[in-house]
């Protein structure tokens, strides 16, 4: 689906109010949001504006990072779960959750045929069903799904394409059958078995699956006297159509005391990567895979363990950055700003990391802060990286800083993972049996790698002609 | 024949909103009046501190402010300049 859909606008427009009502210390009107987004007698989204104004209480939940599938009280206000926010110090996991009042429960019926349903003579979709599962009932067909397995044929067969194929989205778009229905038909999602790749979050119509925000925690901490750095991942890049530095200057108006490019992280998996490979090819080891996509080593420790040892041991440019971060500012808070929910399961388990923020929540708190990146001076970026560092976002960009650090030592044939589907996890585990005429893998859980992101703000065609522009002068 | 001028808003809030859609209007510009148009980006124009001007992301054609601005509102409404000639 699109970014720009009206359950991501909603996500943001909350997001920004509810940084503003931070920013003004009067947190307590939290209460009022979900009214003032439905008054009442206005147009409800839902069956109706009561209904609507349910999900904003829920959605504003999720944005104060708690977990909705927990609540106890039904009564327990906004500005209560508000309180606790602003008074935790730990982050949990997971780091997402089901909004079952906002999922619509779809109907799980994969096949289905409409009313350009024309009762033909011919009936190819009955007559060629192997399992008898079309009916003809009132002039029309009709499928009985006791007896259909999906397979898709009626579809093929229908001369009027009067059959279609209705996925429940968020089962669809998951790459491993993490979510599924419970007994009422509302979706929960199995953490024994969830990448957070973020797919489900992205598809689902119905804005149902949301990240549990640390905005509050960063946005209290930036308001306090607390030493802050910003860890700005490569994808930042064409985010807010203005030039890096800009988005520097822009991170400090906020509140931040340093600002740090992960693509100088990037430079060191960059080179730690290559002489792993080296190494590996030189033991005649039939391929190795990257490792910087928390989704992708989230999916090979929880579903292809036989794929773990072609994976690179090199930590990721996050783990790099907040590692020279910790050494420079041991008393700052160090906050990861990227494009990415499984960073924010990366960085739960990163003793280098204390925070997460999405793009799109930065983007939020900059709205909120009334700060227009565009017309903040340009500020001096401290410790520049290398132009192969900076272009880890975009799919192929690992490779190029590979093959830049392997400079010629080891013959290099590679191929790209562009984006983690079930077919691509196959091709995968394909690979781990019977090898590969590759010997260098990249995998990059997005289709476009990360600036492409679930959480990225801008068109990735926008985003990548100005990433293309940044590495020109770089 | 004049130009028609489209200005989109590149500011932080109509990035925000989904502004950056805007700024691919030049691959989904109708061939037929394609060339007589002329697409330029400007910074913040500050519409959004104005609650009476409507919502981000805003664009502007020959001087007509668009708000909550999309690809099809935007084509919609330069169609119709054309149209009224």
């Amino acid at each position: 689906m699109n970014y720009v859909n009206n359950a991501t606008l909603i996500r943001r427009d909350l997001m920004i109010k509810l940084a503003k009502l931070i920013m003004a210390g009067n947190i307590e009107n939290i209460n009022r949001i979900p009214l003032e987004m439905f008054p009442k007698r206005s147009k409800s989204v839902r069956c109706c504006i009561h209904k609507d104004r349910a999900v904003i209480k829920y959605r504003l939940m999720a944005l104060m990072g708690h977990r909705v599938e927990e609540e106890t009280d039904e009564l327990k206000t906004l500005s209560a779960y508000a309180n606790d926010a602003m008074n935790r110090d730990e982050i949990e996991n997971p780091i997402l959750t089901v909004i079952d009042e906002a999922c619509s429960a779809c109907v799980q019926t994969s096949y289905f045929v409409t009313n350009a349903c024309q009762g033909c003579m011919a009936r190819p979709c009955m007559m060629n069903c192997k399992k008898n599962a079309i009916k003809m009932v009132n002039g029309q067909a009709r499928i009985d799904p006791e007896l259909c397995v999906n397979c898709g044929l009626c579809l093929k067969e229908c001369p009027y394409h009067a059959i279609i194929y209705m996925p429940v989205p968020c089962e669809e778009a998951c790459p491993v059958d993490a979510i599924t229905k419970d007994e009422d038909g509302k979706e929960q999602i199995d953490y024994d078995k969830c990448t957070f790749c973020g797919k489900c979050m992205r598809e689902c119509p119905f804005g149902a699956i949301m990240e549990r925000s640390q905005l509050v925690d960063v946005l209290k901490l930036l308001l306090s006297e607390q030493k802050m750095i910003a860890m700005i991942a490569p994808a930042i890049v064409g985010q807010f159509s203005a030039e890096l530095e800009k988005i520097v200057s822009a991170l400090k108006t906020l509140g931040f005391d340093h600002v740090i490019e992960v693509a100088l992280g990037a430079d060191m998996t960059a080179e730690h990567e290559a002489a792993e490979f080296i190494e590996r090819m030189e033991n005649n080891e039939k391929f190795m895979t990257t490792s910087c996509c928390p989704a992708y080593t989230e999916s090979v420790k929880k579903h292809f363990p036989e794929l773990a040892k072609y994976v690179s041991d090199t930590p990721t440019p996050m783990h790099y950055t907040g590692q020279v971060a910790k050494e420079k500012y041991p008393d700052a808070k160090r906050v990861f700003i990227g494009p990415c929910v499984a960073k924010r399961n990366e960085a739960i388990e990163d003793d280098f990391v204390d925070y997460v923020l999405t793009i799109e929540e930065l983007g939020s708190l900059f709205v909120a802060a009334d700060i227009d990146v565009q017309k903040c001076e340009d500020a001096e970026i401290e410790h520049v990286p290398s132009r192969e560092g900076r272009g880890f976002p975009a799919s192929g960009g690992v490779t190029n800083a590979l093959k830049h650090g392997v400079d010629g030592k080891v013959e290099i044939h590679d191929y790209l993972v562009d984006g983690l589907t079930k077919k691509s996890l196959r091709e995968l585990k394909k690979m781990a049996k019977s090898g590969c005429d590759c010997n260098f893998v990249e995998v990059m859980a997005c289709e476009g790698g990360c600036i492409s992101g679930p959480d990225v703000l801008s068109n990735p065609k926008v985003a990548n002609k100005m990433l293309a522009k940044l590495l020109e002068r770089s | 024949m004049e130009k028609i001028k489209v200005v989109i808003c590149t500011g932080t809030a109509c990035f925000v909103m989904g502004g950056s859609e805007l700024l691919t209007l030049d691959d989904h510009l109708p061939e037929m009046y394609a060339d007589r148009v002329e697409i330029e980006g400007a910074g913040c124009l500050d519409y959004c501190k104005d609650l009476e001007k409507g919502k981000s992301p805003f664009v502007v054609v020959n001087g007509h402010v668009i708000s909550e601005a999309n690809i099809p509102k935007v084509i919609d409404y330069i169609t119709r300049l054309f149209e009224k000639e």
